[in-house]
């Protein structure tokens, strides 16, 4: 199943959904990107039993930060899947890239290309 | 430890929004434990202000240190030399360590960035809960270990009030009476005979009733 996702979509690894803090979503808008999407386990199916929803936690985290200083929590979003399934991942970053498309870019990043 | 928690971002941004240089300075030891102004915490709102005056399209800097405590002179001195080039300091340690980098750095403006809470214990990650309110005459031998100042909503030291209901008390039923528990305890021990015995008044001059408070021990003193 050779299927293709949007470009865009930089893939970053982790262990575990659990391992990725409000700090990591924050320095990657600081750093430009227009959105983060996590992409974790299905509920109820995490090997380390909480991490999915502890991610889940710290999107909404996130998101509220980010509506507070006027970037947007919509350009960050949580989902879920179980791991063999690629078409539902296609989805997901098909759904992210649409949606972000139509946000446009990081308000931050092109505020900080001007003053340069 | 002291319990503090997070001050919305909103509320902080308010005291700095026209500052251009400002340092978010946090504390290794309680605030690290419960997640509200460690090194992390730090990373956090520093980061969320730097995008935030980016998107104003102001320029401006925020920096990030988080110091081994902020209540003792030679942690908070390391910050001598550079803080003269700040023109606020948000400190994210309790209210203690607010204080004492105001004092030290006289004209610098120096905002807190938590709500200090208690004096509590980690019940679970997550999960903080008061245990003691620092009321400068300890009476814990007398009440099983558990101490009915802090966690009886009314600070009764002579048994439950008519409010106990289940080993709950009478504000929520999520909390648990204070002296249901003592009694309980009591029990455990096999000292129920200091249930039985009147106590002389309580000293609550030891308390904040007697005003801000010192201990001074000269022996200790250089
Ligand atoms: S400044 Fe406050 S939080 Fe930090 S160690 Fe001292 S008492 Fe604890
Ligand atoms: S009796 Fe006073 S010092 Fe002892 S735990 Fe309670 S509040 Fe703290």
């Amino acid at each position: 199943m050779r299927l293709n996702y949007p470009a865009s979509v930089k893939i970053i690894r982790v262990p575990c959904t659990g391992k990725v803090d409000v700090i990591h979503m924050l320095r990657a808008f600081e750093k430009g990107a227009d959105g983060v999407y996590i992409v974790g386990c299905k509920e109820g199916e995490c090997h380390y039993k909480k991490g999915n929803y502890r991610a889940r936690k710290r999107v909404e985290q996130a998101q509220k930060i980010l509506n507070t200083i006027g970037v947007g929590g919509d350009r960050v979003q949580m989902y879920n899947l179980s791991s063999s399934d690629a078409p539902l991942f296609v989805k997901y970053a098909n759904e992210m890239n649409e949606r972000i498309m139509g946000l446009g870019p990081n308000p931050v990043k092109l505020k900080k290309k001007k003053a340069a | 430890m002291i319990v503090a928690d997070r001050k919305p971002i909103e509320e902080i941004i308010e005291q700095v929004k026209d500052c251009k240089k400002v340092l978010v300075l946090g504390c290794n030891e309680c605030v690290t434990v419960c997640e509200a102004g460690g090194k992390k915490e730090v990373g956090v709102l520093a980061s969320a202000l730097r995008m935030y005056y980016a998107n104003k399209g102001v320029d401006n800097r925020v920096d990030e240190i988080t110091l081994e405590r902020q209540c003792d002179h030679e942690y908070l001195e390391e910050i001598r030399e550079k803080a003269d080039q700040y023109d606020a300091i948000i400190s994210i340690a309790c209210g203690v360590g607010v204080q004492f980098t105001a004092e030290k750095y006289h004209a610098i403006p120096v905002f807190p960035g938590v709500n200090t809470c208690f004096l509590g214990v980690t019940e679970k990650r997550g999960l903080w809960t008061e245990r003691c309110q620092a009321c400068g005459q300890c009476i814990l031998a007398y009440t099983g270990g558990i101490c009915p100042v802090s966690r009886c909503a009314k600070r009764l030291l002579n048994g439950p009030c008519g409010g106990s209901s289940k080993g709950k008390c009478e504000i929520s039923k999520d909390t648990d009476c204070a002296w249901q528990l003592i009694i309980d305890r009591l029990k455990a021990i096999n000292r129920m005979d200091l249930y039985e015995k009147l106590f002389s008044i309580k000293d609550w001059s030891k308390d904040r009733a007697g005003g801000p408070r010192k201990v001074i021990r000269e022996d200790v003193m250089i």
